[in-house]
């Protein structure tokens, strides 16, 4: 601990420099009208579900200009931003007071900063390119219009979460963003499987919630304020215990958004819902909503170590665990959100790694956004050239068919391999070089922790390589295996209309240059600096230069290897009975039968013992004492013989105790 | 045998500074016009058909005056008592008729007001003949008069009458309008098991009328209680406290005396469901907050611990047993008990962010809950059958029930944005102030909400269509009247929350000595007695002896 | 004579009446023991009336021997109705009382 704060000092002037420049009122401009960036949408999206079928034929273009306009309205605030000097670069504006309860008080507030900019525009404009791509995709569903006005939901809501000022408003946006998924997951929920998956998703997301608020009332207690400029000044005087519990639970709370090891179950079933949805919430923003919480408490997590820790760890678990699930999946947007699981993972290892690695994690999220949010769409693509088939095993030869969605794909793939000069090339050996550089583990000195820490990164790059060259050599390379007539139905794949493949098109032009461009200088790294600090250098252990190497030789091995397997040699049509860990793999390390042995049985059973006891112990002892009366005068009702002498005979033997107790009394 | 005559005069004679109604007995007449329409309705035959329309009227006529007093209420005193109307009834008993609001009262009028209306007008649905229904509306009318007591009620005998009172209509509003087939039997358990709680409450009234007999003729009037109540030794209060208490948890309805509740919403119809659950239940709470916590807080403090654990308790027994229910309407009676839980929880944690929050939950609850009520019984009654299993996939079939119920359901599990979160985080954070383990248990409560929601939406809403459903007709424009305003409120209070929520904090600040009161003794009885929710204000003379 | 023989004798002749009433089955030997009874009422309180040298005793052995004449008129007119419909005077055998 102490060596991690002298590391800090030293860095850093003062504490209450760390989240960098003091907030200013937000000037004229645009900058002032950010609240428009997330009511538009809310906007659009009430009016589009109460407007009913009426606004079937025009509702969703409605919607697509609003996703547009908000796109155009955080491109203003950015020009507005960048011609500013760096230390005036961050605006909060206070909406309206929420909960004014004497000296605790929420306001409704928001931060624009380069952090939340950097979320606004990866948002709006990969929001934008996915609506327009949609309009083709769901031309012959019939709800289309409610569709979009989920969509468009969830994107003001995600605003909401990135541009609020503190915990609770995030937290309104991190909920709505949940509902939102709930929404669009179960989208097409006459299919049974897809509600339930989409109640798995909304019911693993209120346990992160349950962290979220567990940790405002550790916030609350300690520091009577969520508002991040408050909670960071607290953190630093406050014990470590507090920071710590905080942290935690802030932890929970990303790990269940993010899909993040042990809350991680959800994102496989989410993929029920349309492939648009996928791109947009599950790849792209929703699931990194929970990076951006761990990088805007960053401040907690410099004072928690052990924290940190924990979310390094976290990162580490989920990024092997979502590249061993991805090796052995069939269904390409199971193995694109397997993909994605351990992308994310990625973005965790960079945020706990401290200082040195958070602007690369957001650096990732970023380029991850663009590429992986191609990758679906492409994958949307085929499918919708396939007749809506996923599984791989039926792919095959597709490039000679769907050119322009194989074009794309490739330039997705070789974004996430990692190859210069692609932008995950730029963005992902950041977080490589950032691994081998960190020299704490839980506030104590660990030599140790550059070289686990990096080798697994490594580790993790050649396997990116494996089970994404194998997704796309199986898809678009090799023989045709495709259905007949006789096993599924014949497939005549084509590529899609342009509504589909310009959106995909834009995205690879970004896949291919944004990271390269961000680069230049380190710029994105110097935008990032008023918002979470400035980036720590330390030096990796292994020399950068070697490290890209190893890495990149690793990564065209990899690949290699899945060439020769899958695509230059046949690829069964039916998927292999395999060893004991191919099949866990292929049953996500029967993530589900875990989840239902620890929490779901024996949720079931305190239902089921608590209904019960409730109508046999406690409703059964209520009856039992109405029945107890009943009967109490059903025995005193014996007494009521119809014969007149038995009454005479009570009424003597009435007088003759009577007056015994009388004589006794005065005896 | 301490008797409250010999407590100093300068206590015993309480502060003659309260607000008075610059002009007129406007309460009593808002309790007048409910039951006079009531009487009109039975006893003139013309009347009768028309009942409903009569009674709907009535209502809106109240809902009007009751926001007008809104607008007149001084808000920024929102703690002090205004309106208050006093005239001597049983002088050597002490009972008074006195009448007042202060801003918790009023607010709970409001919602009273708001939720009348939309009950007789989805009471349509019901009656086949219009005869029977003016009856219902007739019922209706009673209770609505008796609910007007007992929230403007400013003397606590006048509040026990009503207390009582309102039970009967209520009865046979279970017993003879009821829709299940045990209908009388619960009615007949509903009505013994309030009784009950009744006649031990009774037991605590006729110790407080024990210890100041003949003392003063506003023995019972909430003024004098407060100025002399706290100041009783602490075995006094326990006397006086455990019999209102008991009273109050059946009503509330807590764990283990829930049971009448489930039983009762099966049987009743959904209107009725929504009245008792929706103002009733928290009636309740409301007399937690007068009676324990503003007038006995010595005996609060040595009883909180077991309420607190109860309450807790409560919160995750109702989450639990609301999803095992199979029934619709018994499930959504059970996440009533989950959510009284929060409420109680509120009220005795101690932190007046937790009591501001409870406070603030009973009208949340109010609009979410009548929602889901009125909901399902359009369900039901276009169904048939109150069993979640016979319905499947009707989002497609009838999409504004789906999405509406879907919308009360998500207000009524804390989604942030909608009226159900504001209350239930300000709670949570009042109790993770004062204890961590009962805020852990308590935010545990969250997932199990979302289960009890979710669960049988997807088994009503989602999967194939039910063959035999395929032909149930969407809400029409009567049932979409009603349900809007639920809707507009739930938003409205999600988001605009400050103005009420400031509103109550002033009560909770007024009530903060009390509920962080810890010492076992009584306080000083030449000190100032701590402060109450009924706390005078202006310096106006009372208005005594006036036999108007 | 000892006070205690006469008080015997009252206490004798009441245990007889109530026994009477409650052991026989005809109506009108009930009634018999009534009248038992309320004579020995009256005898203990001449008793006493002559012990005491108060009148009032002897004045309530008066009220006495009217109320029970007043109340056998009474009985033993139910008893005849009760006989003409019934045609039996068993007391047993009149259970309209338990329905």
């Amino acid at each position: 601990m102490n060596s991690m704060l002298a590391a800090v000092a030293a860095v850093l002037p003062a504490s209450d420099a760390w989240v960098g420049p003091v907030a200013t009122q937000e000037a004229t401009g645009p900058a002032a009208f950010a609240s428009l960036l997330f009511v538009v949408p809310l906007a659009v999206a009430a009016f589009l579900l109460l407007g009913g079928n009426r606004t079937n034929k025009w509702g969703h273009w409605v919607a697509v200009a609003a996703s547009w306009f908000s796109f155009a309205l955080g491109v203003a605030i950015l020009i507005q931003m960048m011609g500013l000097p760096a230390s005036d670069r961050r605006f909060t504006q206070t909406l309206f007071t929420w909960i004014p309860a004497g000296d605790f008080q929420v306001d409704f507030g928001l931060l624009v900063d380069p952090l939340s900019m950097t979320f606004v525009m990866l948002v709006t404009l990969v929001g934008s390119l996915i609506l327009v791509y949609s309009v083709g995709y769901m031309e012959h569903d019939p709800a289309r219009r409610r569709f979009f006005a989920y969509l468009v939901l969830f994107i003001a809501s995600m605003l909401v979460l990135v541009l609020a000022n503190n915990y609770t408003a995030m937290f309104l946006g991190w909920e709505g963003v949940g509902l939102s998924s709930y929404l669009l997951i179960g989208f097409w929920n006459q299919v049974p499987s897809n509600a339930s998956a989409a109640n798995k998703a909304f019911i693993m997301n209120r346990i992160g919630d349950v962290g979220f608020l567990i940790a405002m009332m550790a916030m609350v207690a300690a520091f009577n304020s969520t508002t991040f400029d408050e909670v960071n000044a607290g953190v630093a005087g406050a014990s470590q215990g507090t920071a710590t519990v905080i942290g935690i639970f802030l932890l929970v709370a990303a790990c269940a958004k993010s899909a993040q090891f042990p809350l991680q179950a959800w994102l496989g079933d989410a993929m029920a819902g349309p492939t648009p949805v996928s791109a947009l919430i599950h790849a792209a923003t929703m699931v990194t909503a929970g990076v951006y919480l761990i990088v805007r408490s960053g401040t907690i997590f410099i004072y928690a170590p052990i924290a940190m820790a924990c979310v390094a760890v976290v990162g580490l678990i989920t990024l092997i665990l979502g590249a061993l699930i991805g090796s052995f999946k069939d269904d390409i947007k199971k193995a694109l959100a397997a993909s994605t699981m351990s992308q994310l993972g990625y973005m965790m290892l960079g945020a706990g790694l401290g200082p040195i690695g958070w602007a690369f994690a957001i650096f990732h999220l970023l380029t991850h956004g663009f590429f992986k949010s191609l990758l679906f769409l492409g994958a949307g693509s085929v499918m919708h050239g396939m007749n809506d088939q996923v599984n791989m095993r039926r792919f095959g030869g597709l490039r000679k068919f769907m050119v322009v969605t194989w074009i794309t794909f490739m330039m997705g793939w070789l974004a996430i391999l990692g190859v210069p000069p692609f932008s995950g090339y730029w963005s992902k050996d950041h977080i490589i070089e950032a691994a081998f550089s960190t020299s704490t583990f839980a506030g104590a000195d660990a030599p140790w922790a550059a070289w686990v820490f990096g080798s697994v990164a490594v580790l993790g790059a050649a396997m990116t390589a494996f089970y994404m060259s194998r997704m796309f050599f199986m898809t678009f390379s090799g023989k045709a295996r495709w259905t007949s007539d006789v096993d599924g139905g014949a497939v005549h794949p084509h590529e899609s209309k342009p509504i589909m493949t310009v959106p995909m098109i834009i995205l690879a032009v970004f896949a291919v240059g944004l990271g390269g461009v961000l680069s230049i200088n380190d710029v994105f790294t110097t935008w990032l600096t008023p918002a979470i600090g400035p980036v720590d250098h330390a030096e990796p252990v292994l020399s950068a230069i070697w490290i890209q190497i190893i890495t990149l030789v690793l990564v065209l091995i990899a690949a290699a290897f899945a060439w020769v397997k899958f695509g230059k040699e046949a690829v069964p049509k039916a998927a292999p009975y395999g060893n004991a860990f191919s099949r866990a793999a292929r049953n996500d390390f029967y993530q589900d039968e875990i989840n239902e042995v620890i929490a779901v049985a024996p949720t079931t059973a305190a239902v089921e013992g608590v209904t019960a006891v409730d109508r046999y112990g406690i409703d059964g002892g209520i009856n039992g004492l109405g029945r107890l009366s009943v009967w109490t005068g059903k025995v005193i009702a014996w007494t009521e013989t119809g014969y007149l002498r038995s009454y005479a005979g009570y009424m003597l033997g009435g007088v003759v105790v009577i007056v015994a107790i009388v004589l006794g009394f005065r005896l | 045998m301490e008797s409250l005559n010999l407590i100093p005069a300068a206590t015993q004679m309480f502060a003659s500074a309260v607000a008075t109604p610059s002009t007129g007995p406007w309460l009593t007449l808002l309790v007048v016009l409910p039951a006079l329409v009531a009487l009109v309705i039975w006893l003139v035959p013309a009347a009768r058909a028309k009942g409903r329309i009569i009674a709907l009227s009535a209502s809106v006529l109240e809902l009007i005056a009751f926001v007008v007093i809104a607008f007149t209420f001084d808000w920024a005193a929102s703690s002090t008592t205004q309106l208050l109307e006093s005239y001597e009834w049983i002088p050597p008993l002490g009972i008074t008729w006195s009448l007042g609001v202060n801003a918790l009262g009023l607010v709970m009028l409001l919602l009273t007001g708001l939720l009348v209306p939309l009950v007789l007008i989805a009471a349509k649905n019901e009656d086949d003949d219009e005869v029977r229904g003016g009856g219902y509306a007739a019922l209706i009318m009673a209770l609505y008069a008796f609910i007007v007591i007992i929230f403007a009620s400013y003397d606590l005998v006048l509040f026990y009458i009503a207390f009582e009172a309102m039970l009967i209509p209520v009865f046979f509003m279970i017993s003879r309008y009821g829709t299940g087939e045990n209908r009388r039997r619960a009615a007949m358990k509903f009505l013994l098991y309030s009784l009950a709680g009744g006649l031990v409450m009774l037991g605590g009234i006729v110790v407080i009328g024990a210890l100041g007999m003949g003392g003063t003729s506003t023995l019972f009037r909430y003024d004098f209680l407060q100025q002399t109540l706290p100041a009783l030794s602490v075995g006094w209060q326990m006397a006086i406290f455990l019999p209102l208490f008991i009273a109050f948890a059946i009503k509330a309805p807590m764990v283990p005396v829930h049971t009448w509740l489930p039983d009762t919403a099966a049987e009743a119809r959904p209107g009725t469901s929504t009245l008792l659950v929706g103002i009733l239940d928290k009636i309740g709470t409301y007399g937690m907050i007068i009676m324990a916590v503003s007038f006995l807080p010595g005996a609060t403090a040595m009883v909180r611990p077991t309420i607190l654990v109860l309450a807790v308790i409560s919160i995750i027994w109702g989450g639990l047993a609301a999803n095992g229910q199979k029934d619709l309407m018994r499930l959504v009676s059970f996440t009533s008990v989950s959510h009284f839980g929060f409420i109680v929880l509120g009220i005795f944690i101690g932190s007046d962010l937790a009591l501001t929050g409870a406070m603030f939950y009973m009208v949340a609850h109010g609009l979410s809950i009548a929602a889901l009520f009125l909901i399902s019984g359009f369900l039901v009654q276009r169904g048939g059958s109150a069993q979640i299993s016979s319905y499947g996939g009707l989002q497609r079939v009838t999409p504004v029930l789906a999405g509406t119920w879907l919308f009360a359901g998500l207000a009524s599990i804390a989604l942030p944005g909608l009226s159900g979160f504001v209350p239930e985080y300000m709670v949570l954070m009042g109790t993770y102030k004062v204890s961590v383990p009962l805020a852990l248990f308590a935010v545990t409560g969250v997932v199990l909400a979302a289960m009890y929601i979710l669960l049988p939406y997807q088994k009503m809403f989602t999967g194939p269509i039910n063959p035999q459903r395929a032909g149930l007709a969407d809400l029409d424009g009567r049932e979409k009247l009603v349900v809007s305003p639920l809707i507009v409120g739930m938003v409205v209070l999600g988001i605009w929350s400050a103005p009420l929520v400031g509103s109550l904090q002033q009560i909770s600040e007024n009530l903060e000595p009390n509920i962080t009161f810890v010492s076992e003794t009584a306080p000083e009885v030449t000190g100032s007695p701590a402060q109450g929710i009924i706390s005078p204000s202006s310096t106006a003379d009372l208005n005594e002896g006036n036999a108007q | 004579m000892s006070l205690a023989f006469y008080i015997a004798l009252a206490g004798i002749l009441f245990s007889i009446g109530a026994v009477t009433v409650v052991v026989r089955k005809s109506v009108i030997i009930s009634l018999l023991g009534v009248e038992l009874m309320l004579n020995s009422a009256s005898l203990v309180f001449i008793t006493f009336s002559r012990v005491l040298g108060d009148y009032s005793g002897q004045v309530m052995a008066f009220f006495v021997m009217i109320v029970a004449a007043a109340e056998v008129v009474v009985g033993l007119s139910i008893v005849v109705a009760i006989f003409k419909s019934r045609a039996t005077t068993d007391l047993d055998q009149n259970v309209a009382l338990r329905k």
